[in-house]
């Protein structure tokens, strides 16, 4: 038995709503299958696992909003448990005495549900074996944990015990899921009036579609100038600027796609991506996490493409072990990358995790770009335009491809002679581009 | 295939990855990176579009006579 | 410092000291409301004057004695050496000797040094003689933060001497507790500390006439609402006042706000039958959160209130540092509106 926990897609995530699950107790899943949609500020990603086994418990309803680290999905080891569909699954529609939860298991009844931002621990299944709330029900009883008592005001309990109200049906909505007056009242409103089919008066919000993309803008806004802000007040920035010809290496790579059905057609940026990427080996102290006052060098490099999405805001999705990759395949996952960024069908895993940030503002024509490095990262590299300037070859002025790259970089873990290396190292290679 | 047909489906490529482009407010003869934000991803991408919607692989080379929307669906319908 | 808090005098504020009982409501700054109380108590009683540091030729540091040394004269409008230990035990000993001494003291930091004074003697004399000797000594004096005075004068230390039996503790929170409170806290036969909060001398109010004044040890419920008891006193009244209404306005969170007045003793009714009407408290001190009054009058209502309550109870205080200098820190250190708004959101879920 082991949980699933919200993953953190960066620096600037602290929590997320769940939109929908797609897997349900007793289904099976491997590592990197499916699980649900989740929604940060950033907009809404697919959930994958990161562990393989078999789903005994949704822990946290559609609809709710939960921090990172909570617990969301309880897997069992992958042994199949035959008759693991848990027969009070959410969606039974005669779960009793709470009308307005079954049949609409993306809406938890309260509006404020959602909201509840002190909500750390997953809602627990109540005591009594039907959980006619959206969760699901634990699926398998064998090793079942301990009994996890809800969170029950007094006067809640107080007024359930006048009334002779069984709460092991009612679903809390108040702080930390607690059951409040209100969801006592409504419980004894639904019992006595024995008409399972009126819910109360209050409108169903739709949680998952409640975000429109004005929201998500903001939401994303807040997103970008929470991790900048970081950044800025955390990280001693120090900035290089360092022009390369690119020659050779845009000559090369024509000729190399002549060669190529479009498909196949490499980007100069992909050239450039590969280059950092190659440096980055001779250089550990631009590629890794600064946390809790101490520096972790890495050894793969999990490039974090720095996207622009259209309508606003910003996404660093990441290449992971980028150093394996050929330049055919860098190309690749970088065109699959940044497309399925801007599409908005970008996967859990794919956020999160970089070692080092690569933006890239050339094809807007300016010249360089100096970055904000993204927090816990120490390095980011930018790209200024591709564009023919004059430049010194041989004592004789001519004019070439010239583009601009810098390095910010974090000055607690480097120094700007190492990224002075670094940049001269990116140049080097770009020379000799059909090393690549 | 008729020069509007390949118009519309040359517009529906580029809304694709371009959702706010208004087709009727593009200018045919400026070059398409001056009207729509397409960087050198989605410019590939969109090139990438045409070619599996038409067959047409268009070299870097021709990537002057394409830069436009009526040389793109000139360009198109010659090849 | 004396120089940075005084403030511009009103040439003709005073009204004329022989009607000390206003016959209508009138409006003037919580300053001049101080001030009239002492001029009233001072005309009505001859055994009352008035002691501390400037509080004569300069006319108080936060000029609310300002123009009574004329019309006193120095025997009843004493400036003292800057010994807050010897000026307070002198208050204390003229009020066991029959006197009714208003003593000032610049701010509750400085009010420490005369701790011993306070705690040891005026607030233990009457049980230490078996009830021979009463201590009618008022001392008052500014507390709390907001005016970039930094660590050693803007702290809100007044919960510490409600911790004291034998002390009555006071903090004035509207321009009519400013004029009427002080009457009957020397009247009262024992020390009675009043707590000025420095943000408030330069606020305005109506005075209503003196029979619409509510006894002093009662709390009084400033707003009324059914949701939520915000419970607070002194300076974070008018924040508390404030942020109830943006919960009216944007979320619908209709907050009683109760006004404590006396910090001791508590009025625990009035805050017991609050709570008991909205099942749910947030209690608003500019005083750190440990060891508190907010813990006090959280305790209460835990012991007293627990089956009435439908949320958990929740604390608006300073952030536990000492007070910064710098504007934006020392904003960020105190309980602002967003931060009660953040308290109570989550707690009333329909």
């Amino acid at each position: 038995m082991s949980d699933i926990r919200l993953p953190s897609l960066g620096a600037d995530m602290d929590a997320a709503t769940i939109v929908s699950w797609c897997v349900a107790p007793g289904d099976a899943v491997q590592k990197g299958d499916l699980l649900g949609e989740i929604e940060t500020d950033k907009g809404v990603f697919d959930l994958d696992s990161r562990e393989a086994g078999v789903v005994a418990a949704l822990l946290v309803a559609p609809g709710t909003k939960v921090t990172v680290g909570t617990p969301i999905v309880r897997l069992q080891e992958a042994v199949p448990v035959p008759t693991a569909a848990a027969p009070e699954a959410p969606e039974a529609p005669e779960a009793p005495e709470a009308p307005e939860a079954p049949e609409a298991p993306e809406a938890p009844e309260a509006p404020e549900a959602p909201e509840a931002p002190e909500a750390p621990e997953a809602p627990a299944a109540p005591e009594a074996p039907a959980a006619p709330s959206a969760l699901a029900a634990p699926a398998a009883p064998p090793p079942s944990p301990s009994p996890h008592h809800p969170h029950v005001s007094p006067l809640a309990r107080r007024i359930a015990a006048e009334h002779g109200l069984d709460l092991a049906g009612v679903t809390g909505t108040g702080v930390q899921g607690a059951i409040t007056q209100a969801d006592v009242a409504r419980a004894l409103a639904a019992r006595d009036d024995a008409t399972p089919a009126a819910p109360t008066g209050a409108p169903v919000p739709t949680p998952a579609s409640a975000h429109t993309p004005a929201t998500i803008v903001d939401g994303m806004r807040r997103a970008v100038a929470a991790a900048v802000t970081r950044s800025k007040r955390d990280i001693p920035h120090y900035y290089l600027e360092h022009d390369v010809d690119l020659h050779a290496a845009l000559a090369w790579l024509a000729r190399h796609n002549a060669d190529r059905p479009i498909t196949e057609r490499v980007l100069p940026a992909a050239l450039l991506v590969r280059a950092t990427v190659q440096a980055l080996a001779r250089v550990p102290e631009l590629n890794g996490v600064h946390e809790h006052g101490a520096f972790t060098p890495s050894s793969a490099v999990h490039v974090g493409i720095v996207t622009a999405l259209r309508g606003g805001g910003l996404v660093a999705p990441v290449i992971a072990d980028a150093q394996t990759h050929s330049l055919a395949e860098l190309n690749a996952a970088l065109l699959d990358l940044v497309q399925r960024t801007r599409a908005g069908a970008l996967r859990t895993s794919e956020l999160g995790g970089g070692t080092i940030s690569i933006t890239n503002l050339g094809d807007r024509g300016v010249r360089a770009v100096h970055g904000v490095i993204y927090p816990p990262q120490v390095a980011i590299v930018g790209f200024g335009a591709i564009a023919d300037r004059p430049w010194a070859v041989d004592g004789m002025l001519a004019v070439r491809p010239v583009v601009t790259i810098t390095l910010a970089a974090d000055h607690r873990v480097s120094d700007g002679i190492r990224g002075a290396q670094f940049l001269a190292d990116i140049g080097r290679r770009l020379q000799a581009p059909e090393d690549a | 295939m008729t020069q509007d047909e390949m118009r519309a489906l040359v517009l529906a490529e580029l809304q694709r990855i371009a959702p706010e482009v208004d087709g009727a407010a593009l200018d045919g003869a400026r070059p398409l990176r001056e009207q729509v934000d397409l960087d050198s991803v989605d410019y590939l991408g969109f090139l990438v579009a045409l070619h599996k919607a038409t067959g047409v692989d268009i070299p870097e080379s021709d990537y002057e006579a394409v830069a436009t929307l009526d040389g793109c669906v000139a360009y198109l319908l010659a090849h | 410092m004396a120089e940075q808090a005084q403030a511009p005098m009103p040439s003709a504020a005073a009204p004329a000291p022989e009607s000390p009982a206003t016959p209508a409501t009138v409006r003037m700054t919580y300053r001049e409301a101080v001030r009239e109380a002492i001029r009233e108590a001072m005309h009505a009683d001859p055994r009352v004057f008035v002691m501390g540091e400037d509080v004569g030729a300069y006319g108080g540091c936060y000029a609310v004695t300002k123009g009574l040394l004329t019309e006193f004269g120095p025997e009843r409008l004493r400036d003292t050496p800057l010994s807050e230990s010897a000026f307070v035990g002198a208050g204390i000993g003229a009020a066991v000797g029959g006197m009714r001494p208003i003593v000032e003291i610049m701010t509750v930091n400085f009010s420490l040094l005369a701790l011993d004074q306070i705690m040891n003697t005026a607030a233990t004399f009457l049980h230490m003689s078996g009830g021979q000797c009463n201590v009618p000594v008022v001392i008052r004096m500014t507390t709390g933060a907001g005016r970039q005075l930094a660590a050693q004068h803007s702290h809100s230390l007044e919960g510490w001497y409600a911790h004291i039996p034998g002390l009555r503790i006071l903090a004035p929170a509207t321009v009519e507790d400013a004029r009427r409170m002080l009457a009957p806290a020397l009247a009262d036969p024992d020390p009675v500390l009043l707590f000025e909060h420095a943000l408030l001398y330069n606020v305005s109010g109506d005075v209503p006439p003196a029979d619409a004044f509510v006894p002093f040890d009662r709390a009084i419920v400033r707003r009324a609402g059914h949701d939520v008891t915000l419970v607070t006193y002194g300076g974070m009244l008018a924040r508390t006042l404030e942020a109830a209404e943006r919960l009216a306005a944007d979320d619908g969170i209709e907050a009683e706000v109760i006004d404590l007045r006396s910090l001791r003793p508590l009025d625990e009714a009035t805050i017991l039958d609050s709570v008991r009407r909205t099942h749910r408290a947030v209690i608003v001190d500019e005083g750190w959160r440990s060891g508190s009054l907010s813990a006090e009058i959280a305790a209460r209502i835990a012991e007293q209130a627990f089956f009435d309550l439908d949320a958990p109870l929740r604390r608006v205080c300073s952030a536990e540092v000492p007070m910064p200098y710098a504007r934006h820190l020392e904003q960020a250190a105190l309980p602002q509106v967003d931060g009660i708004l953040a308290a109570v959101r989550p707690l009333v879920t329909r």
